[in-house]
């Protein structure tokens, strides 16, 4: 393995944003027919490293050598004349398109009459077939396909220009267990045909499943190259964070249980509230510094019944009460102005205002159910953005930064802060940790606990059973649009129990 | 060290300034006022005019003009921030002008028949924003079909006449507001202004900015922050109304006579000009208001250069996106980066050598 030569050496990486190193002396090398993966927390410099190899972003300082030549990339185009080929994590496909079509997009076969279609879906089809993907129709439009197809379909695509270097930025974070063994399977096949692949994702179990060799990086630095086999986890983890491990381990027991007194009232109750073809007519009541688990697959219906209690889609059915009180939550501005708020699962598209600074963003909602025209004074506003860029650990601690340029853990704590600072009586977070590092993640579920004790009502929505079951006192499991049971959440509740009712419920009916 | 330092400080200072926008803008009116300048040697002279009561001379005939550029550009600022655009803002001059003109010539008041006229350009800006916010229509086709059927509406005003009102009494004030002076100065202009300041203090002050902006960034997202987009997007389309109605009155004022056909006529282009010039994206988001009056006084910069070179007629409109054309290429951060861009090149094709050597 140690006289293999490295197809891409990067040395001594530096870019500058104004006012931040991004990445300062990063060395990064890639080796034909092995996965290596990028390793840091949200913030480390991951993405702006890629982005220095796609010649997305320019190099200040530093070098890169592909197959032993300096090279300059200067535009995407350079990188994948260069051989290298990359894989966004939200795919970026043509879904109006067909399968084939997106495969060959640029590559098309051409016959005396422009493009020959039937040379091109035959060459797609070979493509595909050589990722193990025969089994789809290249005439068949990509959006019949599912996401996690569309993932594998958008790495054929990349192999078509035979890339000697594959980059897969978190491909995994959407997809569920099965899928990422797909993924996997052709991982490995691309692999074993000599390329180097560079991983970047969140889940160290698949890290220690796929990946040969780590390169870690924090705040913009190269910490160590090393072998996956010979690094174990707790280590690995000391080095993304700067922190042992110990420190970590503290949240990951579970909470202790809210219990609910008899005679209690809930905070929030709703009562038959649904929305056609989204969520079937729900009953749910959340009290006070209660957690309440939103648990179910991807299409359960999930995030369609926290939107419905914030007033994102208008229910069409059902009774909403408010400390006992009925409302009519038709629109988020009225769900704010109540004191329910909802941070969304899709932070890019819902969530964050890109062009607006990290301080605009904090205060939008705040200052939108206060009014146009009652501006919020500079030292409330002052104190706000202080107390929360502080209590949620923002980096870099500038709130005049546009929020664009924040990694996505800090993206989504600016986001966090956004709903505290109207001082929400219910808070409903749609998979807040998805796609955020190790660091960030357990700084979010600390704060989620802290919340409830407070006082404040929570509804926590994962796709991960594992922080579900460690968050919640009661879960509510849901299916096909449907909630099928309400779970005590006590020690005797595992992400078994969870899987398990999902698994019976489809039986019964 | 210090020294080292205190250079370091310099040079950024210099790069922001080049980074900036507006001085590529006041860069481009400088050098447009040196170039008429040269070509006729009175144009900076100054005289006192005891006739009007003010200054007068090329350049406060220039500002005289601007006037109306400063009331549809401020106006189209705020449409495009929200990744809007008004197509009707020339037509909407022309309605106004026209509903002014009539009612004079009919013997109403001059203030009713002003605050007709902006009551006017209010409802056709009105009509936009609903269609726009609530209907969900596309603001290119909305304020498309406005300018085509402004036109119309002024023609009816008129009965198809280009009403003239400069003889009948009483349309002092309308006629002092565009052709009058306030400290000598041009007072449509200072009115201008004092509009435009007002907007830029009101949407920066109050929220109102900042949520114009998130909403021409990302609908959606503003929406779940509690921003109402309708309420947003009809506010700027009622604003851009009533500012191109008052530019009508500027326009017609000045002559006191509407001319349904040219009042206003391709007006909306300069618009768009100066908003650009003024560095405020077409696909939404941050707006910069004074950016944007800078622009609108170089566009009539401009016109009034055309005039003093004495550009044939039928080259001005080449003449004119020539200019338009030069100021967007140095604003481009991309010729800004060239210098540094070479540099690395070369660096680059050096280290090759070596590895080659």
């Amino acid at each position: 393995m140690t006289d293999k030569q490295p197809i891409v050496v990067m040395k001594g990486i530096t870019i500058e944003f104004p006012g931040v190193k991004a990445l300062d002396g990063v060395n990064l090398r890639l080796f034909p027919g092995e996965v290596h993966a990028l390793m840091g927390e949200n913030g480390a410099g991951k993405s702006t490293m890629i982005k220095a190899l796609t010649g997305v972003y320019k190099i200040d300082a530093g070098s890169i050598t592909v197959d032993g030549k300096p090279t300059q990339l200067n535009g995407t185009l350079d990188a994948q004349n260069a051989g290298i080929a990359t894989v966004y994590q939200e795919v970026n496909l043509c879904t109006n398109l067909s399968i084939g079509e997106n495969v060959m997009l640029g590559h098309e076969k051409r016959g005396p009459f422009g493009i020959d279609w039937k040379k091109t879906h035959a060459e797609a089809r070979k493509h595909l077939a050589k990722m193990g993907l025969d089994h789809l129709n290249p005439r068949a439009p990509l959006s019949s396909i599912s996401i996690a197809m569309q993932q594998l379909v958008a790495i054929a695509r990349a192999m078509v220009i035979d890339a000697k270097v594959l980059i897969l930025d978190e491909p995994t974070s959407s997809l569920d267990a099965n899928e990422v063994q797909d993924l996997f399977a052709i991982m490995r096949k691309v692999r074993d045909s000599g390329v180097a692949i560079l991983f970047v994702s969140h889940f160290l179990d698949q890290i220690y499943e796929i990946t040969d060799r780590l390169t870690i990086l924090r705040n913009g630095q190269f910490i160590k190259e090393v072998m996956t086999k010979e690094t174990p986890r707790d280590e690995l983890i000391g080095m993304m964070i700067g922190k042992s491990a110990a420190e970590l381990s503290q949240i990951g027991a579970k909470k202790a249980r809210r219990e609910i007194k008899p005679g209690e009232k809930p905070v929030v109750t709703i009562k038959q509230l649904g929305r056609k073809g989204q969520i079937e007519p729900t009953n749910q009541d959340v009290y006070a510094g209660e957690v309440v688990g939103f648990a179910g697959l991807l299409g359960s219906g999930r995030t369609e019944l926290g939107r419905l209690m914030f007033g994102a889609d208008k229910p069409d059915h059902g009774e909403y009460m408010l400390n006992g009180k009925k409302v009519n939550i038709d629109s988020p501005y009225v769900a704010l102005k109540n004191g329910i708020a909802y941070s969304t699962e899709n932070r890019r598209d819902e969530g964050i205002v890109a062009d607006l600074t990290v301080r605009q963003n904090m205060l939008i909602a705040l200052q939108a159910i206060r009014g146009m025209f009652n501006p919020i004074p500079k030292k409330e506003a002052d104190e706000i953005v202080d107390k929360y860029m502080k209590e949620l650990n923002v980096r870099p601690p500038d709130p005049n930064k546009l929020i664009k340029n924040l990694s996505g853990g800090n993206q989504q704590k600016v986001l966090i802060a956004r709903w505290l600072a109207i001082q929400p009586k219910l808070l409903i977070l749609d998979e807040p940790t998805r796609g955020i590092d190790i660091g960030a993640k357990a700084e979010i579920q600390q704060k989620v606990l802290e919340l409830a004790a407070e006082g404040m009502g929570v509804v926590f929505i994962s796709s991960e059973l594992e922080e579900v079951v460690r968050l919640s006192d009661t879960i509510t499991v849901l299916k096909d649009h449907k909630k099928i049971a309400d779970i005590v959440n006590d020690d005797t509740v595992s992400q078994a129990t969870i899987v398990e009712t999902i698994a019976n419920s489809g039986k019964e009916a | 060290m210090a020294a080292a330092e205190k250079k370091d400080d310099k040079n950024n200072v210099v790069a922001k300034l080049l980074g900036n926008n507006l001085t590529w803008s006041v860069v481009a009116l400088i050098a447009l006022i040196i170039i008429c300048t040269i070509v006729d040697h009175q144009f900076l002279n100054l005289s006192w005019n005891d006739n009007t009561g003010g200054l007068a001379g090329p350049l406060i005939t220039m500002l005289q003009e601007s006037a109306r550029y400063l009331m549809i550009a401020t106006g189209m600022t705020l449409v495009i921030s929200t990744a809007g655009i008004d197509l009707s803002v020339g037509s909407v001059m022309a309605v106004a002008g026209a509903t002014a003109m009539q009612l004079l010539t009919n013997g109403t008041n001059v203030w009713v028949a002003i605050l007709v006229a902006l009551a006017i350009g209010l409802v056709i800006g009105s009509v936009n924003g609903v269609l726009v916010s609530i209907l969900g229509l596309q603001p290119f086709i909305t304020t498309l079909i406005m300018m085509l059927a402004g036109r119309g509406i002024a023609k009816v005003i008129t009965s198809g006449e280009n009403t003239d009102a400069s003889q009948v009494a009483g349309g002092e004030p309308l006629r002092w507001m565009a052709n009058g002076f306030i400290l000598g100065i041009p007072a449509n202009f200072v009115i201008a202004l004092v509009i435009v300041i007002a907007v830029g203090l009101v949407s920066r002050k109050t929220a109102m900015g900042m949520m114009i902006e998130s909403v021409g960034i990302n609908q959606e997202a503003s929406r779940m922050t509690g921003i109402n987009p309708r309420k947003i997007l009809f506010l700027v389309y009622a604003i851009s109304g009533v500012l191109a109605a008052i530019a009508g009155l500027f326009a017609t004022a000045s002559v006191m006579r509407v001319d349904v056909v040219k009042t206003g006529q391709d007006l909306e282009m300069y618009a768009i000009l100066a908003v650009v010039i003024g560095g405020t994206s077409l696909l939404g988001g941050k707006f910069s208001l004074a950016g944007s009056a800078l622009g609108a006084v170089i566009i009539a910069m401009i016109r009034k250069t055309i005039i003093t070179l004495g550009v044939d007629s039928a080259a001005t409109p080449a003449f004119f996106a020539a200019v338009v054309i030069i100021i967007c290429v140095m604003q481009a951060p991309k010729v800004h980066n060239l210098s540094a861009e070479l540099k690395r090149k070369r660096a680059l094709k050096d280290s090759q050598k070596a590895v080659a050597a």
